[in-house]
């Protein structure tokens, strides 16, 4: 009987213990893509205002008049989006039109076969693609191929500041990186922090480096890493880029406890229209949460944008900006044929309409359709509007966020070592060996 | 079975046996056999099979959409060369450890308290159960906001000094975290405890008073000894558990700063999900596993032979 009993527990000590690694790989595979209406399509997309009212109501409109082709919608939260959407393509069950952010990850579903290839509905319909922004089709593009439906807003990065703060320091905004460095002394000295930022997140670090690199080596430090090309991160300009980071952070220049703040709660933002912090860089996105948020600090003028500063000596064209060009529509090469067509229905007739359009600009975003000037104009927030336009439409590069341009390995690893780096828990030198090793994965 | 035939335990069988007729026993071992098979096939289907899954996947590449192809001891060699996830190993370890020694004295104490019979102590042990009812994510994101340093408890309660930025040092942040572990898990433990005590017979504490002990001699040669079983299925929970702290830790810090909180759980989780390696996490989760059969069965072996024993010979 001890036999039987102390094999019983060592049989319920593994029945305790093995859950965690059958939990961990079988996570997240629990619902599926729900189903979709006969003749209909399924759709996954993000939680999160403005923009969820706004897809929404554009569904809703389509669905009334496209009874036959319904298309059902599920969203979920951003973070929590991006798993569980590479579990279900991998999984067989994906939902018929997938959300997301083209660029590496797109080309991971590409390559492996689990998305529509859209270059032959895109030449039957050439109206769909002379009416959107040509940028925005580089990050759906792989091997020539188009695989995505551009939509929604272009998203440039952009600095805002604080104009109330601004005139208490007497200040102007930065235009190079040494007026930048001599303002933090200056906010420090006055008991304000220089610069909001929500570490935690990581990829909102990657902005500054995103920038940087671009002011002091010009696009094509990056274009070499995309590339592949062998110790493409171990580029000088990479090196001081970081270098001048670290500065930044030993100046103090970010907000106490800025790595333990997370963007996704919008606490960076709060820090900027609560005067707690002067300066943030952001995404343009935020300018609608702060317009929502913040009381009346966007209505009465008090926040304000500026380019990013030029670096001296650097190669980078000060026009240049970095940011997300489009969000993307991609179909699942798993769904049916009717599921597909009404997809493409969909695509064609549902996506950034008249009603949307204006929608996404009274939000304060640019949508990504050529021509709406005047539209841009007539909107409250015009001021803003129109220099996110122009920063978009000239700029001579608008590189696509890092961690969406390169493969989710290579990016994972990026924001793991940007992380360390603004902590300086490794060196600029460290970092580009640690890179250098995820080249080409 | 009787008490008295707990000393050996083979004599204890042959003197079943006569007692029963060896068809009796038989039967009843072939239905006890039985009863067990539903538990064995989810056992089997939830449990084995994934594990051995997880052992095929280790030496495999797949980035979880395209197609698998064999890497044979590939991901084995990354795994076992790199820093950080020696790092995870010790973090795990540290938080283990730690946690253990934070949270047994308080628990065990805070359980004895809580078994006694009067009103108030029914009461103030309702409060302390409070953390029970709520989730891992919930706790994480209510002392997320509570210790943020600029809009935190300090700015609240206008109290500068806990002004700290506790989730962004990395110093700090590993003490922070075992904090709010033993915040959530204090009660659990604390009720295993307080049902524990409550089984210790009175006659005992009785005897103890006759002869002299006071209330510290009487907890420290009864209550403590009488608690042997108690304490090691607790601890074993402690210690098997804090290789699943991960759901906290994940909203609380996402690993972060740096590497500072990535235990080797969560290590597996940003490896095969975030960045796409579904060998080089598998690799992780075989590990994972590994540590944690060796610390249970450690475990057991702490408890002595005669686990099953009872603490009331004579009784």
């Amino acid at each position: 009987m001890e036999s039987r009993l102390s094999s019983r527990r060592s049989f319920l000590a593994l029945a305790a213990l093995t859950p965690l690694a059958a939990w961990t790989v079988t996570a997240c595979g629990t619902a599926g893509p729900g189903t979709a209406p006969a003749g209909g399509a399924t759709f996954w997309s993000l939680t999160g205002e403005p923009n969820e009212s706004i897809r929404k109501k554009s569904l809703d409109a389509f669905n009334a008049a496209n009874p036959d082709s319904k298309i059902v919608a599920t969203v979920f939260q951003n973070d929590a989006y991006k798993t569980k959407i590479k579990t279900a393509i991998g999984a067989g069950q994906a939902p018929t039109i997938i959300y997301g952010w083209g660029g590496g990850t797109l080309k991971t579903y590409a390559q492996a076969g689990q998305v529509e290839d859209l270059t032959g509905w895109f030449d039957a319909n050439p109206d769909v693609k002379a009416k959107l922004f040509p940028s925005s089709f580089g990050a759906a593009t792989v091997d020539g191929k188009i695989y995505a439906v551009p939509t929604q807003t272009v998203a440039p990065i952009v600095f805002y500041y604080n104009k109330e703060l601004f005139a208490k320091a007497n200040a102007q905004p930065p235009k190079t990186w040494d007026e930048l460095m001599a303002l933090t002394k200056t906010f420090n000295d006055m008991g304000v922090a220089p610069l909001s930022l929500g570490g935690q997140s990581r990829w909102t670090s990657m902005m500054w480096l995103e920038y940087l690199l671009d002011r002091i080596g010009g696009p094509e430090v990056f274009q070499a890493i995309f590339d592949g090309k062998a110790k493409a991160w171990s580029d000088p300009a990479v090196l001081e880029t970081c270098a001048k980071i670290q500065e930044l952070v030993s100046a103090n220049g970010f907000i106490k406890g800025f790595s333990s703040i997370t963007a996704d709660s919008n606490a960076d933002q709060a820090l900027l229209f609560t005067g707690k912090a002067a300066m943030m860089l952001h995404g343009a996105w935020t300018y609608g949460g702060m317009k929502h948020d913040g009381g009346t600090f966007v209505k009465d003028g008090k926040l304000g944008w500026f380019d990013f500063p030029a670096v001296s000596g650097g190669k980078g064209d000060p026009l240049n900006t970095v940011g997300n060009p489009a969000q993307y529509l991609s179909i699942s090469a798993k769904a049916s044929d009717a599921e597909k067509d009404a997809a493409k229905k969909f695509f064609k007739d549902g996506l950034l309409t008249t009603d949307e359009i204006t929608a996404y600009i009274s939000s304060g975003a640019v949508p990504i359709v050529q021509g709406i000037e005047d539209k841009l104009a007539s909107s409250e927030d015009k001021d803003f509007l129109k220099y996110v336009y122009t920063l978009s439409k000239n700029a001579p590069s608008l590189q696509q966020s890092w961690d969406q341009a390169l493969s989710p390995t290579a990016a994972e690893a990026l924001l793991s070592n940007i992380d360390q780096l603004f902590l300086k828990s490794i060196t600029p030198a460290q970092f580009a060996e640690n890179m250098n090793a995820t080249l080409g994965k | 079975m009787s008490a008295g035939a707990l000393t050996a335990r083979e004599p204890a069988e042959q003197q079943l046996a006569e007692q029963h007729s060896t068809a009796g026993i038989k039967a009843r071992r072939g239905s006890l056999g039985w009863m067990v098979l539903p538990a064995l096939l989810f056992f089997a289907v939830f449990a084995v099979l994934p594990l051995l899954g997880v052992v095929a996947l280790s030496f495999t590449n797949w980035d979880g959409i395209g197609a698998i192809s064999v890497a044979g001891m590939d991901n084995w060699l990354a795994v076992l060369s790199d820093p950080v996830m020696y790092n995870a190993v010790w973090l795990t370890f540290v938080i283990m450890v730690v946690s253990w020694l934070v949270q047994t004295p308080i628990s065990l104490l805070l359980g004895t308290f809580t078994a006694g019979s009067q009103k108030y102590r029914a009461v103030l042990a309702v409060l302390y159960f409070l953390p029970l009812l709520l989730s891992s994510a919930a706790i994480a994101i209510a002392y997320k906001a509570l210790l943020d340093p600029n809009f935190g408890l300090a700015e609240g309660l206008g109290l500068p000094f806990l002004a700290q930025d506790w989730l962004g040092q990395p110093q700090l942040v590993l003490f922070l975290v075992i904090f709010v572990i033993a915040w959530q898990f204090v009660p659990f433990h604390t009720l295993i405890y307080q049902g524990g005590v409550r089984q210790i017979p009175k006659s005992l504490y009785e005897a103890a008073e006759i002869d002299g002990a006071g209330r510290v001699k009487q907890f420290f040669y009864i209550t403590v000894p009488q608690l042997k079983y108690t304490i090691i299925t607790s601890s074993t929970l402690m210690v098997v558990g804090s290789l699943t702290y991960f759901d906290l830790i994940f909203v609380l810090t996402a690993g972060g700063p740096g590497n500072s909180t990535r235990i080797l759980a969560l290590d597996m989780y940003l490896t095969g999900f975030r960045a796409n390696l579904m060998g080089p996490a598998s690799v992780i989760a075989v590990i994972l596993v590994v540590v944690g059969l060796g610390l249970a069965l450690l475990l057991q072996r702490l408890g002595g032979k005669n686990a099953g024993g009872s603490q009331l010979e004579g009784l």
